[in-house]
């Protein structure tokens, strides 16, 4: 029986210890140390969902690169191909300047080649007029020296001009 | 006489199969070992923390023992001395006009005067430990989570944390209810880890038996008892004196029953701590006994690897009886905050 009689002593001091453990703990250990718990769980969570949030940021951001990229790309054979373009343009302009220059300077040099040619022309023929009228002059002078040879040729114009 | 019967028949309750053993043994003479005083005085509370006997070469037995203060109350008297002044009982205390007496492990006054013994036993003692165990972890653990906030638990901490966290989300919440939990959550954590650790020094050889002590499982029962009733609400009273859906006639034999069932419910709980863990130490205490029954020091072997066995089956036990009084507890003070969609009979087995 005695086994099964609770005694008064063991009940004073059990119930002691309980309500100071219950106590103590209760104040110093059970609220820090869930509270301590829920608030490291939700950090993590919280750490979790801004992991994916990034995650999915970067995703976005990559597509936008790729994106940006492929503009980029498409942008720089599109100013490729315009400057090719313009550079192949320019090269023919200039060269169909040039050609134009160029005929027209040789236009030009055949128009002066020619008038210098004109200018020379008449210069001889006038010089060699005068050359031909000195000799005229210097025979005549010495054939008319006498009144029959003046005679004689006035006559022979007279002839010719009878022809005409 | 009348007394030694009675501790047979108890002794022959608990420990049926051996009770062929204890009967031999109340017959030999005192010098024989007999299990049943053996058991009995491992699973008995003491008033010194006993270790162990040897006898010296002179053939006088010596007692190596923890004196505990004694604490008595006489007559308005508070007597304060070492249990060591009793000398094993062979000696007498006197204190003023009072004389205490050692008898078969209680204390007796000589003139028959009444007295409340409030001494420091060796259960009281173990219980301390345990006390001072729980503390310092709990709080070393709370220091912990304040020193090292938002990071994993390392050490002791992280050992506590899941059971911590086991006891609240799957022990109380689920009984109580989110809404409620938060104001018994201190008492069933502490209630859960005081019976754990209580019950785990039990196991520990030479250790005392607090927690299968009768009187520290009335205690923490009836410390259920009153929360359960005290939180009650008007549904759990409606349910004792008025059961909706029960024709009036029936309120006369329901009410009782339900008056009874208030009293049954803590009664389970410290009747099923006090059995396991006191029928557990006596398991153990049966086949180490073995070996002195039959004087043969080779049956150690097997009693040794039985023992051992059993041993871990007690580790088991200790937590699984611990979460089973939580969870009781938690059970029952849930039915008492519960507030009723629909109104059905709490089972009360």
């Amino acid at each position: 029986m005695e086994l099964v009689t609770p005694g008064l002593g063991l009940i004073v001091w059990t119930s002691l210890f309980f309500l100071i453990v219950l106590f103590l703990l209760r104040k110093f250990a059970w609220k820090v140390i869930l509270d301590s718990v829920d608030a490291r769980n939700k950090s993590i969570e919280e750490a979790l969902k801004a992991a994916e949030r990034a995650r999915a940021e970067m995703a976005q951001l990559k597509n936008e690169n790729e994106a940006l990229l492929q503009q980029a790309r498409a942008e720089r054979e599109k100013m490729l191909r315009d400057a090719k373009a313009t550079a192949d343009r320019l090269i023919s302009e200039a060269q169909e300047k040039a050609t134009a220059e160029a005929q027209r300077i040789i236009k030009q040099a055949q128009e002066t080649i020619q008038n210098e040619k004109n200018a020379a022309l008449t210069e001889v023929k006038n010089q060699i007029a005068a050359l031909a009228l000195e000799l005229a002059e210097k025979v005549l002078r010495n054939k008319l020296n006498d009144r029959s040879a003046q005679e004689e040729l006035v006559k022979a114009y007279m002839k010719d001009l009878k022809v005409n | 006489m009348c007394k030694t019967l009675r501790n047979l028949l108890i002794a022959s309750c608990l420990i049926a199969y051996t009770s062929t053993v204890f009967a031999k043994g109340e017959h030999q003479d005192t010098d024989a070992f007999s299990p049943k005083d053996m058991i009995l005085h491992h699973i008995g509370d003491a008033y010194d923390w006993h270790f162990f006997d040897y006898k010296k070469s002179d053939g006088t037995v010596v007692h190596v023992s923890l004196p505990l203060p004694v604490i008595l109350i006489t007559e308005g008297h508070v007597d304060v001395f070492l249990s060591s002044e009793f000398h094993h009982g062979e000696q007498q205390v006197v204190r003023g006009d009072r004389v205490y007496r050692l008898e078969h492990g209680h204390i007796r006054e000589a003139n028959g005067k009444k007295v409340i013994d409030l001494s420091f036993t060796k259960n009281v003692a173990s219980m301390f430990v345990a006390c001072i165990i729980l503390v310092s972890i709990f709080i070393s653990v709370a220091k912990a989570y304040e020193k090292r906030p938002g990071q994993a638990p390392s050490g002791l901490q992280a050992f506590i944390e899941p059971i911590v966290l086991f006891v609240r989300d799957d022990v109380i919440i689920p009984n109580i209810g989110e809404k409620k939990y938060k104001t018994y959550l201190p008492y069933l954590m502490t209630l859960f880890f005081f019976i754990w650790v209580n019950n785990l020094l039990g196991l520990i050889p030479t250790g005392a038996n607090a927690s299968g002590n009768i009187a520290f499982t009335l205690t923490l029962a009836a410390f259920t008892a009153i929360i359960t009733n005290v939180s009650g609400n008007k549904d759990y009273w409606k349910h004792i004196f008025a059961m909706p859906g029960v024709p009036k006639l029936m309120l006369i034999i329901m009410i009782p029953v339900e008056l009874i069932g208030i009293l049954t419910k803590p009664f389970a709980l410290m009747i099923r701590l006090f059995a396991n863990i006191t029928a557990g130490h006596i398991v153990i205490l049966c086949l180490v006994s073995f070996i002195f029954i039959f004087k043969n020091a080779l049956l150690g072997l097997p009693v040794g690897f039985v023992v051992v066995a059993i041993t871990f089956l007690e580790l088991f036990v200790a937590a699984l009886q611990a979460y089973i009084f939580t969870l009781l507890s938690a059970l029952f003070i849930g039915l008492a905050v519960e507030e009723h969609e629909h109104h059905h009979e709490a089972a009360h087995h």
